[in-house]
């Protein structure tokens, strides 16, 4: 029994990925489409006529969008493993940080990759700010989730698979040890666990997509 | 004893009028503390390090920020006249069309406020698109949640009065009744609604806020 789960996603897309995660943790069996952004199958534009992106996560027959929402319907369809905790103020807690992440997080670090000279520094310095927040917040726990992963830790995971993919093409590091040793730790921790790790993108892979998009963008 | 609710807001704030709806609507009591911006409290700054912004909601002496989010929490703790319906895939797509709001409508109408000539028509045209897609949230129903306010009316209802002020100040046409029947009714269903007028702002106070807000902008961005 069971209506079948569908994963429209890409291969590399963080946002995907987090919904491959909370499918694999909750034993979700599902069938996984991965798209060809240049090509979009009519398929998407049909599900996701608003934004045409993916992920969309169709079940019933009915498509869900927008990754964090995806986990908010994944998390209150199948209740196994739950992935929020219940505690209302640790919820609010968990959905504050992960908008963060998306908001301000993903594009402070993403703007260190794409300026350069004085803009570049400002950017870090920023993006350093925003990772501070996310070192507080993780203090004296071993995920963000505490002692489990939850909905927090999928919501920031990029962070575990792009920062190194970062930190490769810039040559220096932007979360090391010594300036977010709460961070660092958990960015292996969450890497290890066997549902994330068996579903990463492969590092060389990344890096190369991430070379030939910075090389293909227009000089300012 | 009564858990204490405080709520940190501006009076010309919508953000703040989501979460002022939300409060009356569950009946919860709360003490309310307006913020001057340009001023902001120590205890603001020590409540939302993060973003420095209002609303901030106080519960049991714990903040919260980002309307939304604080949306989400009141429906949770208070579970009398729920905001989000019951059933996962409805609260997905209110979840969907509160963010698509915040996301694509909000900015669009803020850049028409502040353009100028040929931009200002480009940008208004774009906004248009998006109250257009936002009409079809409705789904042909008077209000999102159907025969009730849902979550989607509390967090999306207020731009159809900033929208209209928009309108007066920038002289631009945004929600233009011809193309978006639905959606002009709608707005003028929910902000007819008592509970819901009774805490919005005067208009003509709204008005002279929001020119001198112009000003500012404008001036900044010369």
């Amino acid at each position: 029994m069971g209506e079948q789960v569908k994963l429209f996603k890409t291969w590399s897309s963080a946002f995907g990925l987090r919904i491959v995660w909370a499918l694999k943790l909750k034993g979700i069996q599902y069938e996984s489409i991965d798209e060809d952004l240049t090509n979009k199958s009519p398929l998407i534009l049909q599900y996701n006529p608003v934004y045409k992106k993916i992920p969309v996560l169709v079940y019933n027959g009915r498509p869900i969008v927008e990754s964090l929402i995806i986990l908010e319907y994944i998390d209150e369809t199948w209740k196994q493993n739950p992935l929020l905790p219940e505690d209302p103020h640790k919820r609010a807690t968990a959905r504050f940080w992960a908008k963060f992440g998306d908001d301000k997080v993903m594009s402070s670090l993403w703007q260190i990759l794409t300026e350069q000279g004085k803009e570049r520094e400002e950017a870090l310095v920023q993006a350093t700010e925003n990772l501070k927040f996310l070192e507080e917040e993780l203090k004296g726990k071993r995920f963000f989730g505490g002692e489990k992963i939850g909905f927090l830790d999928i919501a920031l995971g990029w962070l575990a698979n792009l920062v190194p993919v970062l930190e490769e093409i810039l040559g220096f590091e932007v979360i090391d040890k010594a300036g977010f040793p709460f961070l660092s730790e958990w960015m292996l921790e969450f890497s290890s666990v066997p549902a994330i790790k068996e579903n990463l993108p492969l590092h060389d892979k990344m890096v190369a997509k991430f070379r030939a998009y910075l090389a293909a963008a227009p000089d300012k | 004893m009564a858990a204490s609710v405080s709520l940190f807001g501006y009076w010309a704030s919508p953000f703040t009028l989501r979460i002022k709806w939300a409060l009356k609507l569950k009946g919860i009591q709360y003490e309310y503390i307006e913020e001057d911006l340009p001023n902001k409290s120590p205890l603001l700054l020590q409540y939302n390090p993060v973003h420095k912004k209002i609303p901030v909601l106080v519960h049991e002496g714990k903040p919260l920020a980002e309307s939304l989010v604080i949306m989400e929490y009141i429906d949770e703790v208070w579970k009398e006249s729920p905001l989000l319906p019951q059933d996962p895939y409805g609260r997905a797509k209110a979840r969907f069309w509160s963010n698509f709001a915040d996301d694509k409508c909000v900015p669009s109408v803020m850049r028409t406020f502040v353009a100028e000539g040929e931009d200002k028509e480009k940008a208004a045209e774009e906004a248009r698109e998006h109250l257009k897609t936002l009409e079809s949230g409705l789904e042909g129903k008077q209000l999102f949640g159907g025969e009730k306010i849902n979550f989607v009316d509390v967090a999306v209802g207020w731009i159809g009065i900033w929208a209209r002020i928009v309108e007066k100040i920038a002289d631009v046409n945004l929600i233009d009744a011809k193309t978006m029947p639905l959606l002009d009714a709608w707005f003028a269903k929910f902000l007819e609604l008592p509970t819901i007028k009774e805490c919005v702002p005067p208009w003509d106070k709204l008005l002279e806020h929001n020119r001198g807000f112009r000003n500012i902008l404008t001036y900044a961005a010369t």
